[in-house]
């Protein structure tokens, strides 16, 4: 392969160097009815799962058809999904925070041939390509992080376990019978790049051993301050080590203070820490980000730990499954998963949807670990 | 035929969802292929030896990337995160393989147009996988090699009028919600906010300046759909001070069962009959509401603009007029003292362009603070932490408010300042001994 310059000259790097440009402006995107309507919307209705009408005060419509989408994308789909939208809405479509592709339509009309459209396109392998869905009071799509296709920290893959779980959950993609909006996220290390931390239900990757110390590259390949700066918990310090008679500068970790949080393995490539048994998935639940009703709050651990079970997860995808349908019987109308968890209360939660109560569940990590135990004589027998 | 066998990563293409395998088949095919003819920049396998080591990772429960140590183009310092392969023998179309971060357009809308020219240049120069998006908003290449950064930016800015996002210790590629382009609910135009903020601080988002990373997100209203309150340093979050709207017509209609509550997201499952007492007066947290025979009333002073009621029956109540949002800051990890959701530091604010009272008097003055007292790696919410709402008050020159906290403090430890105390804290022991002997 030749090499094809863009113009850049590496000698003069800056030779008409253009910088600070930011993004593109977003009303460059808009489709006509957005641009007219904007700001003067009445109100909008769920016509179907993942297909929503929106009301102008002029009287315009504005149809959309949600789809779910792996994020994790190549050309040859973006290229398609551009393909369908010259098709049918004159090249204008969307993607949610959620990773969902949406169609912007604006005739009612057009509607229907796009979902006839959209229902006949599978991959190879028959799985759908745009599974129309993800709105109202059912389950969207997972948001999450990279994961062994990109990061050097994750202690569980990312598009995997999101495959399987989707797949486990696709019914409830299509469907509007939850109580209220169930929001899944997946961040596959402690560093949680997704925030994971306030979603009905949060899969979690963990590490579960310390680094490993690779003392004859140590002091080589890394810059020993460095490291020990990164370590949150100050479980780091420097040590003089003897490999092979030679005395080496290195680092001693204490494994007691480790929270396993790869920071270290980020600053020094000796000091890495997967672990085929060590790692795998922790499952929070009960947190939100709306301010409908109650107020925001955080999701709660309550798996400490399910081992990664590539290809497809089993046990992840079965402990949500559960989760999601003792949810869905016993929740009232409106009511989110942590919203339902704290009325019928947390001892209730673990009964109904059979999950053992582990010691791992208490927290004892610093001051606040103290306010989640029990202060009171009120709890459920 | 595939370059590596891939036996568990073959049985994520069964089952409804879309799968990443497959697509990442078809992408390696097409490469191989070549139809058009295109000079490839980097490895043409590149795809199928991605999927040949993600196979291994499966196989081992183990990631094979190696912190990519600092690459990037000429003058920024993010938007690009660098990463090495640790089997390049094995998998040499993926030895480099490099991510970069671009700016996404407002409330991610796109036209084909566009993104078939980002395809192109992708397709030419990197791998041809993408994340539609990365969690903090911006598109995501995946998989370059370093001579082609430079050129990509180059092409990206030049003939695309596009820049790279954030990433580093600065201001990260903001976000924002779809809100006024097709939501009812949204009390501001996040998108332009958004656009201007990201705009005026380009220098903070792309030369690393501060103590640890920092973020802005903008949710036109307090459902907060892109999860402004957990994630960011500073949450933009719409509200109104006025009256929610009523159209008594149709509350009716809602009652009458000709509307369907909360725009049909419920449309799955017999609820019975729509039950305004039960369903919205009775889970206002407020219990602000009441009918009055056939008119619903509010006490919209006692209001806390839930969302709740507007959700369910958006046809019916519509957001006040008098618009604005609300600043909240400090949401960060639970690292070290556990998780924290954004403090509210502004209650109102207007929000009309050119946005300078927020820019001036709540963002900058937050920012000089954090930039002469946070330590390295600290984020906003620990500085917060460490120094006080007081001082967060102080900083922003404005009157302590109740609105700020949950409930005032439990314990009687108030550090007083010593002007605050009359007479100050030097006192005469000489003159109190005259009448308290020792
Ligand atoms: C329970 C309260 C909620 C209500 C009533 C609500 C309502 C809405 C509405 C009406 C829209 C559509 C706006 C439009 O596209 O015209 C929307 C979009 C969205 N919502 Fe929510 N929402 C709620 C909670 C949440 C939560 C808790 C999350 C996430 C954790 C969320 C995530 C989203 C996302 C990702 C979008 C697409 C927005 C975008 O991409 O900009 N919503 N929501
Ligand atoms: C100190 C701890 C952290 C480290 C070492 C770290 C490291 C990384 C690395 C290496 C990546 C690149 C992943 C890849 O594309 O290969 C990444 C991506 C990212 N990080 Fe972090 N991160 C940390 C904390 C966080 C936190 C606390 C957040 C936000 C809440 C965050 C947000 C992100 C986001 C949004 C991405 C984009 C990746 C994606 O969309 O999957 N990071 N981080
Ligand atoms: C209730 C449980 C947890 C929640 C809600 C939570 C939430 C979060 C969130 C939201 C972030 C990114 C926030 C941001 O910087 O924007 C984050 C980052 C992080 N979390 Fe967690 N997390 C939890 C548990 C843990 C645990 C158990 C650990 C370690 C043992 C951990 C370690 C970290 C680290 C190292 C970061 C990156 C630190 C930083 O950027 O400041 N988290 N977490
Ligand atoms: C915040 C500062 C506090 C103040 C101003 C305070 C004040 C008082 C006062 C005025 C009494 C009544 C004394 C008497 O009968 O002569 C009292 C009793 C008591 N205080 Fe405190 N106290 C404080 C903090 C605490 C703390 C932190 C504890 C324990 C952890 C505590 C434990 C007690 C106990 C056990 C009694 C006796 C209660 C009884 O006789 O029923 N106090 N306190
Ligand atoms: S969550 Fe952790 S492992 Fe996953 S992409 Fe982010 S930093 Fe990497
Ligand atoms: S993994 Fe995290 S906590 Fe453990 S030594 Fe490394 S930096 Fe410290
Ligand atoms: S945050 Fe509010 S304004 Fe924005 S899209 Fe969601 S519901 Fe609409
Ligand atoms: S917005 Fe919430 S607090 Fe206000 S009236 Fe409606 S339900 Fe009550």
């Amino acid at each position: 392969m030749a090499f094809i310059s863009s113009g850049y000259n590496p000698e003069k790097p800056m030779e008409n160097r253009i910088t600070d440009i930011g993004p593109r402006k977003y009303d460059e995107f808009y489709p006509p009815v957005i641009a007219k309507n904007k700001g003067k919307w009445l109100y909008h209705e769920y016509l179907q799962p993942g297909v929503l009408v929106h009301v102008a005060e002029s009287g315009d419509e504005l149809y959309t058809v949600r789809c779910g989408g792996a994020r994790l994308m190549t050309t040859t789909h973006i290229r398609e999904i551009c393909e369908i939208a010259d098709k049918h809405c004159g090249g204008y479509f969307r993607f949610t925070t959620r990773n969902n592709i949406e169609f912007l339509l604006d005739s009612k009309a057009k509607v229907k041939p796009l979902l006839d459209d959209l229902a006949g396109r599978k991959f190879k392998g028959g799985s759908f390509k745009f599974p129309v869905g993800g709105t109202g009071a059912g389950v969207s799509n997972i948001v999450h992080t990279q994961g062994w296709i990109h990061c050097h920290t994750p202690a569980t893959d990312a598009s995997g376990p999101v495959k399987a779980v989707m797949d486990e959950l696709f019914a409830d993609f299509q469907q509007h019978r939850m109580p209220a909006h169930v929001r899944v996220s997946l961040a596959c290390c402690l560093n949680m790049c997704g925030a994971v931390h306030c979603s009905d239900i949060a899969i979690l990757g963990y590490h579960r051993k310390p680094p490993m110390l690779d003392h004859e590259y140590l002091d080589k390949m890394c810059e020993i301050p460095l490291a020990i700066a990164a370590c949150p918990t100050a479980a780091i310090k420097p040590a003089k080590v003897e490999v092979k008679g030679e005395k080496l500068n290195s680092v001693a970790v204490n494994n007691e203070r480790c929270m396993y949080c790869g920071n270290c393995y980020t600053m020094c490539p000796s000091m890495p820490l997967a672990d085929t048994e060590g790692d795998g998935i922790v499952i929070m639940a009960g947190g939100k980000v709306s301010n409908r009703i109650s107020a925001p709050k955080f999701s709660k651990v309550v798996v400490a730990f399910i081992p990664n079970e590539a290809p497809r997860w089993p046990q992840t995808a079965k402990v949500i499954k559960g989760m999601i349908e003792a949810y869905a019987k016993d929740a009232q109308k409106y009511e989110r998963l942590g919203d339902w968890a704290e009325r019928i209360g947390w001892e209730r939660f673990f009964e109904k949807c059979e999950l053992d109560f582990t010691h791992h569940l208490i927290d004892d990590f610093r001051d606040p670990a103290y306010y989640t135990w029990r202060q009171t004589t009120q709890f459920k027998f | 035929m595939a370059k590596h066998k891939t036996p568990l990563l073959d049985q994520l293409e069964s089952g409804p969802w879309p799968s990443f395998v497959s697509d990442l088949k078809q992408q390696a095919e097409k490469r191989a292929k070549n139809v058009e003819g295109i000079e490839f920049q980097i490895p043409v396998d590149v795809v199928d030896d991605l999927l040949g080591l993600l196979e291994l990772s499966f196989k081992q429960g183990r990631t094979h990337w190696k912190h990519g140590g600092i690459v990037g183009v000429f003058g920024y310092g993010g938007g690009v995160i660098g990463r090495y392969c640790d089997q390049p023998q094995m998998f040499p179309g993926v030895a480099h393989f490099h991510t970069m971060r671009v700016a996404q357009p407002g409330g991610k809308f796109y036209t084909s147009e566009y993104l078939r020219q980002l395809c192109d240049i992708w397709d030419l120069r990197g791998s041809g996988i993408t994340n539609m998006h990365g969690s903090t908003g911006d598109i995501i290449f995946l998989g370059t090699t370093t001579p082609q950064l430079e050129e990509i930016f180059f092409e990206l800015t030049h003939n695309m009028n596009q820049d790279l996002g954030g990433s580093g210790s600065n201001l990260r590629t903001p976000a924002d919600c779809i809100g006024q382009a097709r939501c009812e609910y949204a009390c501001y135009d996040t998108q332009d906010l958004c656009y201007d903020l990201t705009n005026e601080y380009q220098d903070e988002l792309h030369r690393p300046a501060f103590p640890y990373k920092f973020k802005f997100k903008f949710d036109g209203c307090p459902n907060c759909c892109v999860a402004s309150i957990a994630r960011a340093d500073m949450s933009f979050i719409g509200t109104w001070k006025d009256d929610i709207k009523i159209d008594q017509k149709a509350v009716q209609a809602y009652i009458g069962g000709e509307l369907v509550p909360n725009g049909g997201a419920h449309s799955g499952r017999d609820w019975g009959k729509f039950d305004i007492q039960k369903e919205v007066i009775g889970l206002c947290p407020t219990g602000c509401m009441v009918m009055d025979g056939k008119t619903l009333k509010i006490n919209n002073r006692e209001c806390t603009r839930c969302m709740h009621c507007i959700n369910v029956m958006p046809r019916a109540l519509r957001i006040g007029n008098e618009r604005g949002l609300s600043i909240l800051a400090g949401a960060k990890a639970p690292i070290l003292d556990g998780a924290q959701m954004g403090t509210l530091i502004v209650p109102f604010i207007e929000a009309e362009a050119p946005y300078t009272k927020i820019k001036e008097t709540v963002i900058e003055p937050i920012w000089d603070w954090w930039m002469e007292e946070g330590k390295n790696r600290e984020r906003l919410g620990e500085l917060m932490k460490r120094q006080g709402l007081q001082k967060v008050i102080e900083v922003l020159g404005v009157d302590p408010d109740p609105r700020m906290v949950q409930e005032p403090r439990s314990n009687p430890y108030i550090f007083w300042k010593e002007d605050e105390v009359p007479g100050g804290f030097e006192r005469d022991i000489n003159e109190f001994r005259k009448h308290h002997l020792r």
